[in-house]
């Protein structure tokens, strides 16, 4: 059963896993993705980002991803945290975390789940930049690949 | 979230990232016209219902749709009663 937040504050890693992991001497090992803030993006530079999402949706979207990660590896436990609301350089914005006895299921589960969140769960980036303007971030092409390659290799 | 209920023959719409934007606000609720049964005619509908609503469905924005918390494509169906949102691609993680 994966555990799943979305939240406006700060999370702690070395917390979550040993929340994950709490009680436990069956599992082989920790996938862990955590994503950050950068301060550039094409070019220029980025003072703070806000996230937005779609309550509600978002939560059941992460438990969709969350349940199709399980049906495809043996996972033992799984964290999947979102932050929304403004968010400077550094800060974090999302934890997934992986629990499995072996090392390929937990490391590819976690990129599984970190592709499938950037493209099928509600969230939305607005940049804010140096000069005071902001933009909507545009999703990529490339993180649709990377999404649809798990499409063709469900194991 | 604040709750509007949607009553019968109504449609409670909401709007998220640059689509609330243009719209202008993030949620409203809507009398549904009979001749509106799918999420491309509602999305026809709506750019009739002023300038932001017009900017917000123009050409030059790729626009998702859910209805009932649900991704659907412009084919699905729309209900009295339905909660419909609108927004661009999604950009998290």
């Amino acid at each position: 059963m994966a555990g799943i937040r979305v939240q406006a504050e700060d999370f702690d890693v070395g917390a979550e896993i040993a929340a994950l992991t709490a009680g436990r001497v069956d599992i082989g090992g920790i996938g862990c993705f955590v994503g950050t803030v950068r301060d550039h993006g094409a070019g220029r530079r980025i003072t703070a980002m806000t996230l937005e999402h779609y309550p509600g949706m978002t939560e059941q979207a992460m438990a969709r991803i969350a349940a199709e990660a399980e049906a495809r590896w043996p996972l033992q436990g799984c964290t999947l945290i979102h932050r929304v609301g403004r968010l400077e350089p550094g800060a974090n914005i999302v934890l997934v975390l992986t629990a499995s006895p072996h090392r390929h299921a937990a490391l590819d589960a976690t990129a599984f789940l970190i592709d499938w969140l950037k493209t099928k769960a509600p969230f939305w980036k607005k940049e804010c930049f140096a000069d005071g303007s902001e933009a909507w971030v545009d999703a990529r092409e490339a993180d649709d690949q990377a999404a649809a390659r798990w499409a063709a290799t469900a194991p | 979230m604040t709750g509007t209920v949607a009553t019968a023959g109504t449609l409670r719409i909401l709007y998220f990232a640059w689509l609330r934007e243009r719209v202008g606000t993030s949620e409203e609720t809507v009398a549904l016209p009979a001749t509106v049964t799918t999420v491309g005619e509602l999305m026809a509908w709506l750019q009739t219902r002023g300038p932001g609503h017009a900017a917000a469905f123009a050409a030059g924005g790729t626009v998702r749709c859910a209805v009932n918390q649900d991704f659907a494509h412009a084919d699905a169906a729309v209900r009295p009663g339905d909660e419909v949102a609108f927004f661009p691609p999604v950009t998290g993680g």
